[in-house]
């Protein structure tokens, strides 16, 4: 798999340049906005890629924190199976199907439930203990990094089109901002929390802060805001020439991320076995002399 | 709409961010490399 990284990294740089050329060159030019409209090709990916990091944070910590007993184990199980099956007929039901938004699918809603059911029990597979807290503090890390870039180049875009460089009170801008600090938050409890149970705590937040996606990510449905409307579904509607270019330019950065991700995980695990190595060199240590001393004692009274 | 110099701002700022994050994943590479250097010298 070491040897499959150089090999992918040279593969997502040209993906990305060519997403790049695509979004400079390709899209066409938004008649109200101009080329400032391209500043989307990266900040809505990077917001795309964000949620869902922090959803698999989301999903990585429920886990840690529902395996440290057999019990909660597979009561967590059985709920996401509940909830997978409630997700995926309700939508269809004539009562609830009124009450989703404009442009809201119901096969969409489903697809997005199935989704993330089997999202959890993939991650259950392939992660498991530790592993679990490492996928957390990673996904996490990248998905700020994703979160930041949509905080400063929507104020870019924002300056030229809105004439202003933030709306406060708007919703979908404050939500964003509010999501970016919890898991900055996140990241300085793990960084600086010297207790035994950081990352039940850190878990614990997590599980909080992924409370704030959806309503970031709905907030443009449901409320009045001075942020565009979704580009896809939601009422919204998207020239499919420029679709395409997002959803390439998508694509790129999701292989980044990973990349990104991959990178992250292996360096923590790396720390934690050097931290292990180093704690158990000390207790060696420790050992080392007491034996030296034990010894002729022993050998003595033979 | 003179709004040219804004795009090229959003672009440069996105890489600059990821290229900071990259070169602090390389510096905490290369300080672990070195931990676990010294770890097995002390041994």
């Amino acid at each position: 798999m070491r040897r499959a990284f150089p090999i992918l990294a040279v593969l997502t740089a040209l993906f990305l340049v060519y997403a790049f050329y695509q979004a400079l060159w390709v899209a066409p030019t938004d008649a109200l906005q101009g080329d400032v409209y391209r500043i989307i090709y990266y900040h809505v990916p990077s917001a795309w890629t964000a949620f869902l990091l922090f959803f698999i944070n989301f999903i990585a910590s429920m886990q840690y924190l529902a395996n440290a007993r057999p019990s909660t184990a597979l009561a967590a199980r059985w709920i996401v199976i509940a909830i997978g099956i409630v997700g995926f007929v309700a939508p269809f039901i004539p009562q609830v199907r009124q009450e989703l938004p404009t442009g809201m699918y119901p096969s969409s809603v489903a697809t997005t439930t199935l989704i993330i059911t089997g999202l959890y029990f993939v991650i259950g597979k392939y992660f498991v203990d530790q592993d679990l807290d490492v996928l957390a503090v990673t996904t996490a890390e990248v998905g700020v990094v994703f979160c930041s870039i949509v905080l400063v180049t929507g104020p870019i875009w924002a300056r030229p089109v809105w004439g202003i460089w933030w709306a406060p009170g708007d919703i979908r801008l404050t939500s964003t901002l509010v999501l970016w600090l919890i898991y900055v938050s996140y990241l300085v409890l793990r960084r600086f929390s010297d207790s035994a149970q950081t990352q039940q705590l850190a878990a614990v937040l997590a599980v909080f802060g992924a409370l704030d996606v959806p309503l970031v990510y709905f907030s443009i449905w449901y409320f009045r805001t001075q942020h565009p409307q979704p580009v896809i579904g939601g009422g919204g509607s998207m020239d499919p020439r420029m679709l395409h270019v997002l959803l390439i330019s998508w694509m790129a950065f999701l292989c980044f991320a990973f990349l990104v991700c991959w990178s992250r995980f292996r360096l923590e695990k790396l720390r934690r076995e050097a931290e292990e190595a180093e704690a158990l060199e000390s207790l060696l240590e420790i050992a080392a002399p007491s034996s030296a001393v034990k010894a002729p004692i022993g050998g003595g009274s033979k | 709409m003179n709004s040219i110099k804004f795009l090229y701002a959003a672009y440069i700022a996105t890489w600059l961010i990821h290229s900071l994050y990259i070169g602090s994943l390389v510096r905490r590479y290369s300080r672990l490399r070195q931990q676990i250097k010294d770890l097995g010298k002390g041994k």
